[in-house]
C-alpha cells in the first residue's frame, strides 16, 4: 500500500482533426456508416441537378423568353416582373408611397426588435398609435392632405401579403388576448361565448370562412351596406387569427401560479389592474415563442386569399406564369415565391428561438 | 395598430362603398350615389375579360361594362372590375358584391327564375358548348370520345351539358374540375385530360394561352346551346332596362353603320332612326334615369358592337371567331334588337 | 337617502352583481347581432327570390365526379355528391395522417441522430417544407408530378399489373372469391391469439422475469395463418388488372395525380411540424430516465420502446392531433387542383349550380367543426389517461 498521492494525469488532448471528428460524427459504427453512405447517395442525387438548374445553366440577364437557354432556369422571367411581383397594379409613379410606408416601418418598428435600444417606450408608443395612421395615408391616401386614392384593388403583390400580415397580427392581439381572458373567466356566459368563439374558428378551415367574407357577407347586411373587399378578408383574417392567439395566450396565463393572483387580488386590485398589471405582462412573456410561430402561420396563410381572388404575392406569380408570354416557367415562379415566403418565414423563426432563449426567466428549475 | 384596422374599414366604408339608403331594389339608386358601376368579370379569359400586363382589365365583357358606365355616367372609365371564378360569380351577384354579372354566363332558366338574378335578355354572345383536343390523339369527332378524361371549369352548365351528352351517346368519361380556367388548359396542356370542354369562344381562348396553340383543335360538335350575357339581380327595373337597351343599342348602332368614328358626324344624319338613337330629336332616356346623349356615349367611347366584337374576339384580336351566329340578323346571325322609339 | 345611497354604491361595486350585469349586457349584444344579420339575410333572401332550405338536397345532381368512393351516376342527389365529397375529404385526410406521423417520427429521431450527416439533412428538411405555404406546396407537387409523368399510351409498367401515367397509379384490385370468409377467419384468429399471447407474455414476465418475443411471435401468426387458410380454401381473392382501352386504362384501383398530389403535399409539410413536436417530445425525458433504463440492463431498443416513448408519448400526442387536425383543415386546398374534396365539390359546384351559399357553406363548415370537436374529445380523453398520476 503506497501512502503518496498519485501524480494527476493529464486530461485528454483534445485535438480537431478532420478524420478524427468524422469518425465520431458519421462512422461511429456500422449502422451510423450505412446511414452516412446512403445519407451522401441521396445528396449527390439531389444537389449537382439543382445547382446546375438554378445556378451553372441558369441565364439571369434579358427581357425576353428567347433570352433563355434551356436545361436552365430562366430567372429573366422572376427580373422582368420584378416590381409587379412586389407592388401588383399600384400606380408606377405611386410606388414611392409604399417605399416610403416600408423604410418607416424599418427605421421606426425595427429598433423595437432589439433588446437595448434605450428609447423603446417613446418608439413603440409612437409607432402604435402613428404608424398605422401614417402607412393608411401613405398606401391608400384617401384624398387627405393632397395624396390621390389608390383603390385597394390596385393593391397587390407582395406589399398586399406584408399589409394583409401586419393588419392580421396587429387585429388578432387584442382581440385574441380578451377571448384568452373570456375563456379564463368565472362568468358563465363569457366563458362560453368565449368557447364558442375560439372553437368555431379553430375548427372551420380559412378558405371558407375567406369565401364567406369575400362573397356572402353582404347577404347579412342590409342591402346597400358594403366593405371594400380587402377589409372583408382582413375582418376573416383577424377574425381567424384571434381564435388561435387566444389559445396561445391561454396557454401563458394558465402558467402563471396561483399565488400570483391571489396577490394581486390581495393588495386589492380589481380584475382589469390585476390582469394588466400583474398577469398579462408575465404571461405574454411567456409565450412570446408562440405568438411567433402563430404570426408564422398566418404569414404562410394570407397566400389563400388567392381564393377569392386578391392579388397578392402568391397569386400575381401564378397569374404571369399562365401569361402566354411567358409560358412553362412556372418551376421558376413557384420556386422564387417559395424563396420569399421561406426568408421571412424562417427569419422570423430564428427570432422567436432567440427571444426565447434571452426571455428565459425561468427559476423552477 | 387595431386603431389601422378600424380606419381602413371606417375610410374604405366611406370613401369606397358609400353607403346608400337601405331600399330594396334601388341599384341604380346605389351606383349613382356610388358614382361607379361595380362589375363581376372573369378572373382571366382573353377575348372576354381578363386583366393585362399593366392591370387593365379587357375583352367584350369588360367592354360591356364600360358601355353600361358610358350610358349612365357619360364615363366608360367610372367602372370598378372584380374578377370572379365561375364559383363566386353568381354568390358575389345575389349578395350584392357587384351591380352587374357581365362574365360570360349562360341565360338558363334555373338561373333566370330561382337564384335570385333575372337576365335582360342581352345576349352578347351566343355560343355552344364544343371539345378542344390535341391534334395527336387523332380523334375527328366528339362521338369518338368513349372514355376520355375531361377537362371542366367548376360551376358552369358546361359540367351539365358534359354528362348529358355522354349519357345521351352511351360513352362513359371521367371529369376534371378546376376551379380556374387557367388550370384546366394547363391539364390539357400537361396531358392530363385528353380534351377540354367549354363554350367554343372560351376554346379559341384557352387555345391561344397554349405554349403552342397549334397542336389543338376544336371539334365540330357544338352540343349545346350558351346564349352569354349580362346577368342583374331583380327588383330594379331602371337597372334591368339600362343594361338590356346599352345592349340593343350598340347593336342598332351597327346595324345604322353609326361607329365610334363617326358618331358625331351622324349626330347631323337626316335619318330618323339615327336620329332616334342618338338622342337628337327625343329623350329615349329620361324613363329610365339615363340623360339624354346615353346611347351617344356609348359608341362614342366603346363603339358599336361590331366594333367591340371585332376589336376582342375577331378579326382585331389574337382570337380570330368569326361573326357566325353573332353576325345581325341582317346578315344571317341571331343579333337582332328592337327598334329604338 | 343616505343609507339607501351608499347601499346602492356598494350594491354597484358588488362583483358578483357588475359579473351578472356583464353577462346579461353581453347576451343581449350577441343576441341583438344575431338577430340583425338573421334578419338582413332572411329579407335579402325574399326580395331577390333566391331559394333556402335543404329541399335541394333531394334534387339530382347531373353532373359526373372525378373520384367516387361510393357509386355514383349523374342522376344521384345533391345529398349523395355531399357524402362523396366527405369520404374523398377523410380519405385524404387519414392517408395525410398516417403519411405524415411516419415520415415525421423519422425526421424528428433523425433530427436527434449523432450521425452529423443525418441530423444535418432532417433539420434542413424540416426547415424548408414548415416554412413555405402548404398551398404553394400543393402547387408545385401537382404541376411537377403532372409534367413529369408519361402520357397513357407510354405509361411505366411492372408485370403487366401496376402502372404508373398522367392519369395515375393503377393497381390491381383484388375482387373476393369464397374462400375469403375463411380468409378472414384466420386473420382475426391470427390477431386474437395474439392479444393472448401478448397477455400471457405479459403475466409470466411480471412473475418470472422472464421475457418472451411477442413481436415477432405475433407477426410469424399474422402472416402464416391466412397463408395457411389460402392454401387449404383456394386463393381468397382474384385479381383484377388495369388494361389500356381507348384513351385510358379501365380496371383495376387508380390513384389519381390530384390525389397523389395532395397527399404528398400535406404529408409533407405536416410532417415538418410533427418532426419538431417529436423532437421535443423526446427531448422532454429527463436524461436520467435513459441513464436509469440503461443501469437496469435495457437493450437500446427496450430503453427508447418501454422508458422514452411512452413518456414522450405524453408531450407528444396532444400537439400532435392538433396538427391532424390542421391537416384535416388544409385538405380543403384541394379545391386549387381539382381534387374533388368536400369544399370542392359541395361547397364549389354544389352551391353553383344550385345558388344556395349559405345552406352549402354551413353545411361544409359543420363538417369540419364536428371533426374538430371530435378530435379536441378525443385529446381530452387522452389526456385524463396519460395524465401523471402524482401522489
Amino acid at each position: 500500500m503506497t501512502h503518496e498521492t498519485a501524480s494527476s494525469l493529464q486530461p485528454p488532448k483534445v485535438i480537431f482533426s478532420p478524420i478524427g471528428w468524422m469518425r465520431e460524427h458519421l462512422f461511429s459504427s456500422v449502422w451510423n456508416s450505412i446511414l452516412t453512405l446512403i445519407t451522401l447517395y441521396i445528396l449527390w442525387l439531389l444537389v449537382p441537378p439543382v445547382i446546375e438548374w438554378a445556378f451553372l445553366k441558369a441565364s439571369w440577364v434579358g427581357t425576353s423568353r428567347d433570352d433563355c437557354t434551356p436545361g436552365g432556369a430562366c430567372w429573366v422571367f422572376i427580373a422582368q416582373r420584378w416590381s409587379q411581383f412586389m407592388y401588383g397594379f399600384y400606380p408606377e409613379a405611386l410606388r414611392w408611397r409604399v417605399d416610403l410606408a416600408g423604410i418607416l416601418a424599418v427605421l421606426w418598428g425595427g429598433p423595437l426588435l432589439f433588446q437595448r435600444f434605450p428609447w423603446k417606450k417613446l418608439f413603440g408608443f409612437s409607432f402604435l398609435i402613428g404608424y398605422p395612421l401614417i402607412a393608411w395615408w401613405l398606401l391608400y391616401g384617401g384624398d387627405l392632405f393632397g395624396m390621390t386614392t389608390v383603390p385597394t384593388d390596385q393593391w397587390g403583390g407582395l406589399m398586399l401579403t406584408l399589409v394583409i400580415a401586419a393588419v392580421g397580427i396587429a387585429g388578432a392581439m387584442p382581440l385574441g388576448i380578451l377571448f384568452a381572458l373570456g375563456r379564463r373567466s368565472e362568468l358563465p356566459v363569457i366563458k362560453a361565448v368565449s368557447i364558442a368563439f375560439i372553437e368555431f374558428w379553430r375548427g372551420v378551415p380559412l378558405i371558407s370562412v375567406l369565401f364567406m367574407s369575400s362573397v356572402m357577407l353582404p347577404l347579412f347586411l342590409p342591402e346597400g351596406m358594403n366593405f371594400d373587399k380587402l377589409v372583408r378578408a382582413l375582418i376573416a383574417v383577424v377574425l381567424f387569427q384571434a381564435a388561435y392567439i387566444a389559445e396561445v395566450v391561454r396557454g401563458g396565463l394558465q402558467a402563471i401560479p396561483k399565488g400570483q393572483y391571489e396577490a394581486a387580488q390581495a393588495l386589492g386590485l380589481n380584475y382589469w389592474q390585476m390582469m394588466g398589471l400583474i398577469i398579462l405582462p408575465q404571461a405574454l412573456k411567456l409565450v412570446i415563442p408562440g405568438i411567433v410561430n402563430t404570426f408564422i402561420a398566418l404569414f404562410k396563410d394570407t397566400s389563400l386569399v388567392i381564393i377569392i381572388g386578391l392579388s397578392d404575392f402568391f397569386m400575381i406569380i401564378h397569374r404571369a406564369t399562365v401569361d402566354p408570354a411567358w409560358l412553362g416557367f412556372a418551376t421558376e415562379g413557384y420556386v422564387f415565391a417559395a424563396a420569399v415566403y421561406w426568408i421571412f418565414c424562417f427569419g422570423m423563426s430564428r427570432y422567436s428561438i432567440a427571444l426565447e432563449k434571452r426571455l428565459n426567466t425561468d427559476h423552477r428549475r | 395598430m387595431k386603431q389601422k384596422t378600424l380606419l381602413a374599414a371606417v375610410g374604405a366604408a366611406l370613401t369606397v362603398a358609400a353607403v346608400a339608403p337601405a331600399q330594396a331594389g334601388e341599384t341604380m339608386d346605389a351606383i349613382k350615389a356610388r358614382g361607379e358601376i361595380r362589375c363581376g368579370v372573369s378572373d382571366g379569359l382573353p377575348g372576354f375579360s381578363y386583366t393585362d400586363e399593366k392591370g387593365v382589365v379587357r375583352g367584350i365583357d369588360a367592354d360591356f361594362c364600360r358601355a353600361l358606365a358610358a350610358a349612365v355616367f357619360g364615363d366608360a372609365n367610372k367602372v370598378k372590375f372584380t374578377p370572379l371564378t365561375a364559383k363566386e360569380r353568381f354568390t358575389a351577384l345575389q349578395s350584392g358584391e357587384i351591380d352587374v354579372l357581365s362574365r360570360n354566363t349562360t341565360w338558363t332558366m334555373s338561373r333566370d327564375t330561382g337564384m335570385g338574378m333575372v337576365f335582360p335578355a342581352a345576349v352578347v354572345y351566343y355560343d355552344g358548348q364544343g371539345f378542344l383536343v390535341n391534334k395527336k390523339l387523332g380523334v375527328k369527332s366528339a362521338k369518338e370520345l368513349d372514355g376520355a378524361t375531361v377537362c371542366i371549369q367548376a360551376g358552369t352548365t358546361t359540367e351539365l351539358n358534359l354528362a348529358d351528352y355522354f349519357r345521351a351517346n352511351k360513352m362513359k368519361y371521367t371529369p376534371i374540375t378546376y376551379d380556374k380556367s387557367d388550370e384546366s388548359a394547363k391539364g390539357l396542356e400537361a396531358g392530363r385530360c385528353d380534351v377540354l370542354t367549354s363554350d367554343q369562344s372560351q376554346l379559341y381562348a384557352q387555345r391561344i394561352k397554349m405554349a403552342n396553340p397549334d397542336q389543338y383543335v376544336v371539334l365540330p360538335e357544338v352540343i349545346s346551346k350558351e346564349p352569354l350575357g349580362p346577368v342583374v339581380r331583380p327588383g330594379d327595373h331602371e337597372w334591368f332596362s339600362t343594361v338590356r337597351w346599352t345592349h340593343y343599342a350598340m347593336l342598332i348602332a351597327e346595324e345604322l353603320g353609326v361607329t365610334a368614328k363617326n358618331v358625331d358626324e351622324m349626330k347631323q344624319s337626316s335619318n330618323p332612326e339615327v336620329r332616334r338613337l342618338l338622342g337628337v330629336d327625343a329623350d329615349f332616356g329620361k324613363a329610365i334615369g339615363l340623360p339624354r346623349d346615353w346611347a351617344y356615349q356609348v359608341i362614342k367611347q366603346v363603339g358599336n358592337y361590331g366594333e367591340s366584337f371585332e376589336r376582342n374576339v375577331g378579326k382585331g384580336s389574337p382570337l380570330k371567331i368569326e361573326r357566325g351566329l353573332n353576325a345581325l340578323w341582317t346578315q344571317g346571325g341571331l343579333q337582332y334588337a328592337p327598334p329604338i322609339r | 337617502m343616505k343609507p339607501s345611497r351608499s347601499a346602492f354604491l356598494s350594491w354597484i361595486y358588488d362583483p358578483k352583481i357588475r359579473g351578472i350585469i356583464a353577462q346579461v349586457v353581453t347576451l343581449v349584444v350577441l343576441g341583438l347581432l344575431v338577430g340583425w344579420l338573421a334578419h338582413n339575410a332572411v329579407t335579402n333572401l325574399a326580395a331577390r327570390g333566391i331559394a333556402s332550405g335543404f329541399d335541394f338536397l333531394n334534387d339530382p345532381a347531373g353532373f359526373g365526379i372525378l373520384q367516387t368512393l361510393i357509386p355514383y351516376t349523374e342522376s344521384d342527389t345533391y345529398a349523395r355528391v355531399f357524402v362523396i365529397g366527405l369520404l374523398n375529404t377523410l380519405l385524404v385526410s387519414a392517408l395525410g395522417i398516417v403519411a405524415a406521423t411516419i415520415l415525421g417520427f423519422i425526421m424528428g429521431v433523425a433530427r436527434l441522430s449523432k450521425n452529423a450527416l443525418v441530423s444535418a439533412l432532417a433539420t434542413v428538411y424540416i426547415e424548408t417544407f414548415r416554412n413555405i405555404p402548404p398551398l404553394l406546396q400543393i402547387f408545385f407537387w401537382y404541376f411537377a408530378v403532372l409534367q413529369a409523368m408519361p402520357s397513357p399510351r407510354q405509361s411505366l409498367g411492372w408485370f403487366d399489373a401496376v402502372f404508373l401515367n398522367i392519369r395515375g397509379l393503377y393497381l390491381p384490385r383484388p375482387i373476393p372469391t369464397e374462400a375469403v370468409t375463411a380468409f378472414v377467419v384466420a386473420v382475426v384468429l391470427a390477431f386474437a391469439l395474439w392479444w393472448v399471447i401478448a397477455r400471457w407474455a405479459k403475466r409470466r414476465q411480471d412473475e418470472t422475469g422472464q421475457p418472451f418475443p411477442v413481436f415477432w411471435t405475433g407477426l410469424g401468426l399474422v402472416v402464416l395463418l391466412p397463408y395457411l387458410a389460402s392454401l387449404v380454401f383456394g386463393s381468397p381473392f382474384t385479381w383484377e388488372l388495369p388494361q389500356l382501352r381507348g384513351f385510358n386504362f379501365v380496371g383495376g384501383w387508380v390513384m389519381i395525380p390530384e390525389l397523389v398530389a395532395l397527399w404528398v403535399a400535406l404529408s409533407i409539410y405536416t410532417s415538418a411540424f410533427i418532426a419538431e413536436i417529436v423532437r421535443a417530445g423526446i427531448l422532454a425525458v429527463p436524461h436520467g430516465q435513459t441513464e436509469a433504463a440503461m443501469a437496469l440492463g435495457l437493450t437500446p431498443q427496450q430503453r427508447l420502446r418501454l422508458v422514452i416513448l411512452p413518456q414522450a408519448m405524453r408531450v407528444i400526442i396532444p400537439p400532435l392531433t392538433s396538427q391532424y387536425l390542421n391537416l384535416t383543415k388544409n385538405s380543403s386546398l384541394a379545391a386549387a387542383i381539382g381534387y374533388p374534396d368536400l369544399v370542392g365539390l359541395f361547397a364549389g359546384t354544389v352551391l353553383n349550380q344550385t345558388g344556395q351559399a349559405i345552406e352549402t357553406i354551413a353545411m361544409a363548415m359543420a363538417v369540419y367543426l364536428t371533426i374538430s370537436i371530435m378530435i379536441s374529445l378525443f385529446m381530452n380523453w387522452y389526456n385524463k389517461r396519460m395524465a401523471l398520476v402524482e401522489r
